[in-house]
């Protein structure tokens, strides 16, 4: 019997997907929930699995081609046996597995059979070496170089510089050739770019800045941090007094929590925040739920799970949908001040950056104090000015002093 | 007054081939050409086609298969009695080739809506060219581009003045409708070389006096020095370090003076070919007053991507600095189209091969041994030679040997040097090789087909590695 293989039904604001990469070829057999396919859409990758046991009998699109919800992929031979094209089932998959492991650092699909020898008989991984040849291809002479730079005793002075062929981003020295390496844009880098394009010309955006004493809060973290962590099972971050302070400045100040459609503004009376996580192909937004009602604990322990997930790309379209307003930390990267982008159709968003002891004057004395800086980016066409100083205000004095959050002033 | 984006002065491997691409590029394109072929009537393609690489090999051919009737088929077990050569035939059936790649060049140029003028083409400013119509009439043509294509001619030396009957030029050496009993040659350079293996088979007693003391100098010369071996085995008598210092034509043919080693020298030749090079031509290219800067060598300045000092003009091909290979005016013909048309060509000559079409032929690509000397790069070498291959002895042609030279650090190919017969073919793998960076050890690693001359590239790549198998 013969069974469909469909992509699954996608989400409304998902149009279609593309076939990424095909883990079975025809002939291959297939185990019941074995994934045989990764689909790419514009927020998630999907895994297919097989519906049935049996053997991969007819492939109807191929890696790179582009199809709806529910449109069918390919089908399974229920009642045949894998034919002897195990081998040759390679040719569905494409490039031989060694090679596939080197592309995406060197920007082509197969090695040169001098590079497929040295990567082999030093068991390297080849997308950790810079590729100088062609289109950004690996030479022998990067494989060498790489060596070269990654030998266990110092030796004697190194005629390639080790630091330099550590760096991805700079070519090793002798050869003078300066190549140029393309890449096409993955679905989910294109799609932010297009949304945060579309954010700038639709927002009037501005941003107000504020800066935050953090000693409170890190000694009322160092005072209960392993109590927290006992009682709750889970770290005590700093997220959670933001999410918090957040939540405070948004029930007092609805415009910040609200969007514009159309010609109209829609208020929420609850507060879904985003939490901005870099993944590894691009920066997404998963969603705490009613925050007001969640405890320090429970945002800690959400965020952490966002946050392994996003590392592994498990990450749900619905996890990542709706938000009323988004909280993104460019300073665990170090930024000190930035002006973030609106995500739409949100209307403000807070930039969290890195703190630093600075000298501040607190009762007519100089004093250290760990500093940071925060931002707020707002839509001024529904947020004015005033407001948003003094949601941003509201923020810096709920963290200054976490017993406002406790007594609600 | 016509108006169109790109206007080529010029209708060789350089031009035509720009006009092409520009016309593929939804350019407006014209072309000025002024060959006439001997019928009158207009011959694109320029000296390639004409006076150069077509005919040349044409007679290379035709005289290779007359050279093997007798030294090459009895081994095989065939004997001809009463062979002959026919050598109106011959010209003949080369003219005929010659034509018929005008015209193929004619309907290129139509099918990609470019328009071909008869005539010489003469830049003035704004970037216009002046066409002065064979047969009559003047026409200008306004362009917002311009490509000087206009190749180049035959050097000249005082001490031999070509006559056009007895002491020729190489398009004169290519039309003899006689084979000379005694043919001299002023060069072996790879005109003088090549002109000289053609009349040589066909029955030509052939001198080749060359001024330099070295044969190939910029050749690989392990390489030129088995060429030559080889070379003057076939009966070419190759004299170096020999200057001719006058050359007159008598009644019974010329009579040639030249200094060699051992002092003044006299040869009595039917006729002298003068083959000691070719240099830019710019007779007649621009408008008096009008500033084209030029090199020190006569040819028009350009910067690396054909830019002259005139703005939105171009030149390309034999009339700028580089190799004089039409290979190389060709793909400075594309790039230059493809940057009129704005996208972001570049133009590489680093990697161009060279080939002699004697036989055996002779090709490289990339640096001598000389070359990595004087330059001080630390290199290994692996050369295979012809006789240990199956395929040469099945043909019965073992002259030969293929040579890799690679980076002693790195293993990357710095050059190839190839000489034996289908090296014109062979060398590209080595061409596409370089522009990859291939490593010696990556041909190694290549499958070569079996049995192939091919496969001598091959066991020279083993053979850097000091592994060949076959020898």
């Amino acid at each position: 019997m013969l069974v469909d293989v469909k992509v699954p039904v996608l989400a409304e604001s998902i149009p279609d997907a593309t076939l990424l990469d095909w883990k079975k070829g025809p002939g291959e057999a297939v185990a019941r929930d074995e994934i045989i396919l990764e689909l790419e859409t514009d927020k998630v990758v999907l895994e297919v699995p097989a519906p049935q046991a049996g053997v991969l009998s007819e492939v109807l699109k191929n890696t790179g081609d582009i199809a709806l919800s529910e449109e069918v992929l390919a089908r399974i031979d229920t009642e045949a046996a894998a034919t002897a094209t195990a081998k040759g089932g390679d040719g569905g998959a494409q490039a031989v597995p060694a090679a596939q492991a080197a592309d995406e650092a060197a920007g082509s699909d197969t090695l040169s059979p001098a590079v497929q020898r040295l990567v082999a008989e030093h068991d390297l991984d080849a997308s950790a070496i810079t590729g100088t040849g062609k289109g950004g291809r690996l030479i022998k002479d990067d494989v060498l170089a790489y060596l070269d730079a990654h030998k266990p005793s110092p030796a004697a002075p190194a005629a390639k510089m080790p630091a330099t062929a550590a760096k991805p981003a700079t070519p090793p020295a002798p050869s003078g050739a300066r190549g140029e390496r393309r890449e096409s844009m993955s679905r989910l880098r294109m799609r932010i770019a297009e949304r945060l394009v579309e954010a700038q010309h639709t927002a009037a955006i501005l941003t107000t800045f504020n800066e935050v004493d953090m000693q409170p809060v890190m000694a009322l973290r160092k005072r209960y941090k392993e109590q927290f962590e006992k009682t709750h099972g889970v770290r005590l971050g700093f997220m959670s007094f933001f999410a918090k302070a957040a939540v405070q400045a948004l029930e007092r100040f609805p415009a910040v929590n609200a969007y514009i459609e159309g010609n109209e503004i829609v208020y929420h009376d609850y507060q879904d925040i985003g939490v901005a996580v870099g993944s590894p192909r691009g920066l997404v937004v998963p969603v705490l739920r009613n925050v007001a009602q969640m405890s320090f604990a429970d945002i800690e322990a959400a965020i952490a799970e966002f946050g392994a997930k996003a590392g592994d790309g498990t990450l749900t379209v619905e996890e990542m949908s709706g938000g009323t307003f988004t909280i993104s930390n460019g300073g665990v990267f170090g930024s000190m001040l930035s002006t973030p982008i609106l995500n739409p159709p949100q209307s403000a968003i807070l930039g969290m950056h890195k703190t630093q002891e600075r000298p501040v004057v607190v009762d007519g004395e100089i004093v250290v104090r760990p500093m940071m800086y925060l931002a707020l980016s707002y839509d001024h066409r529904i947020v004015d000015g005033r407001e948003a100083v003094l949601f941003l205000v509201t923020i810096k004095e709920a963290i200054e002093d976490p017993a406002r959050l406790l007594l609600g002033v | 007054m016509k108006n169109c984006d790109v206007i080529v002065i010029g209708g060789g491997p350089g031009g035509y081939v720009a006009a092409i691409r520009c016309g593929q590029l939804g350019l407006i394109t014209a072309l000025v050409d002024e060959w006439l072929g001997a019928d009158g009537k207009p011959a694109l393609g320029g000296t390639c086609l004409n006076v150069g690489c077509i005919p040349s090999k044409a007679l290379l051919d035709s005289s290779h298969h007359y050279h093997n009737l007798e030294h090459l088929l009895p081994a095989h077990g065939i004997s001809i009695k009463g062979a002959s050569m026919d050598i109106a035939t011959m010209q003949s059936r080369k003219n005929k080739v010659v034509q018929t790649m005008n015209r193929g060049v004619a309907a290129l140029l139509k099918k990609n809506k470019v328009e071909a003028y008869t005539g010489h083409g003469r830049l003035q400013a704004g970037n216009r060219v002046a066409i002065a119509i064979h047969g009559g009439g003047e026409e200008v043509v306004a362009a917002k581009n311009v490509i000087i294509a206009s190749g180049s001619v035959p050097t000249d030396i005082p001490a031999a003045t070509v006559d056009g009957r007895s002491i020729v030029d190489s398009a004169g050496a290519l039309a003899f409708d006689e084979v000379p009993k005694r043919l001299g040659i002023i060069g072996a350079g790879v005109i003088g070389l090549e002109l000289g293996s053609v009349w040589n088979r066909l029955g030509s007693e052939v001198v080749i006096l060359e001024a330099l003391t070295d044969f190939l100098a910029a050749a690989d010369q392990q390489i030129a020095r088995e060429a030559l071996k080889v070379l003057t085995r076939q009966g070419l008598d190759i004299r170096l370090g020999a200057r001719v210092t006058g050359a007159k034509a008598t009644n019974k043919g010329v009579s040639v003076k030249y200094e060699g080693k051992e002092g003044a020298k006299a040869l009595e030749v039917d006729r002298l070919v003068v083959a000691v090079g070719r240099r830019a031509n710019t007779t007649d290219l621009v408008d008096a007053g009008l500033d084209l800067a030029m090199d020190n060598a006569g040819r028009v300045q350009v910067d690396d991507r054909c830019r002259t000092s005139i703005d939105g003009v171009y030149a390309i091909g034999d009339v700028v600095k580089g190799p004089m290979l039409a290979h190389k005016a060709s793909e400075e013909g594309m790039a230059v189209a493809e940057l009129i048309a704005g996208h972001a060509a570049h133009i590489d000559h680093r990697i161009v091969p060279w080939v002699i079409y004697t036989h055996p032929e002779i090709a490289w690509v990339g640096d001598t041994e000389q070359q990595l000397k004087d330059r001080g790069v630390a290199y290994r070498s692996g050369s295979f030679p012809y006789r240990a291959l199956g395929r040469a002895h099945g043909s019965g042609e073992t002259d030969g040997v293929v040579k890799i030279l690679a980076d002693a650090k790195n293993d990357e190919i710095l050059g190839v040097h190839i000489f034996g017969a289908q090296a014109s073919e062979l060398i590209t793998e080595a061409v596409t090789a370089m522009v990859f960076r291939a490593s010696s050890e990556d041909l190694a690693r290549t499958i070569h087909a079996h049995p192939s001359l091919s496969e001598a590239m091959h066991e020279a790549a083993l053979a850097v590695d000091g592994r060949a198998i076959h020898i």
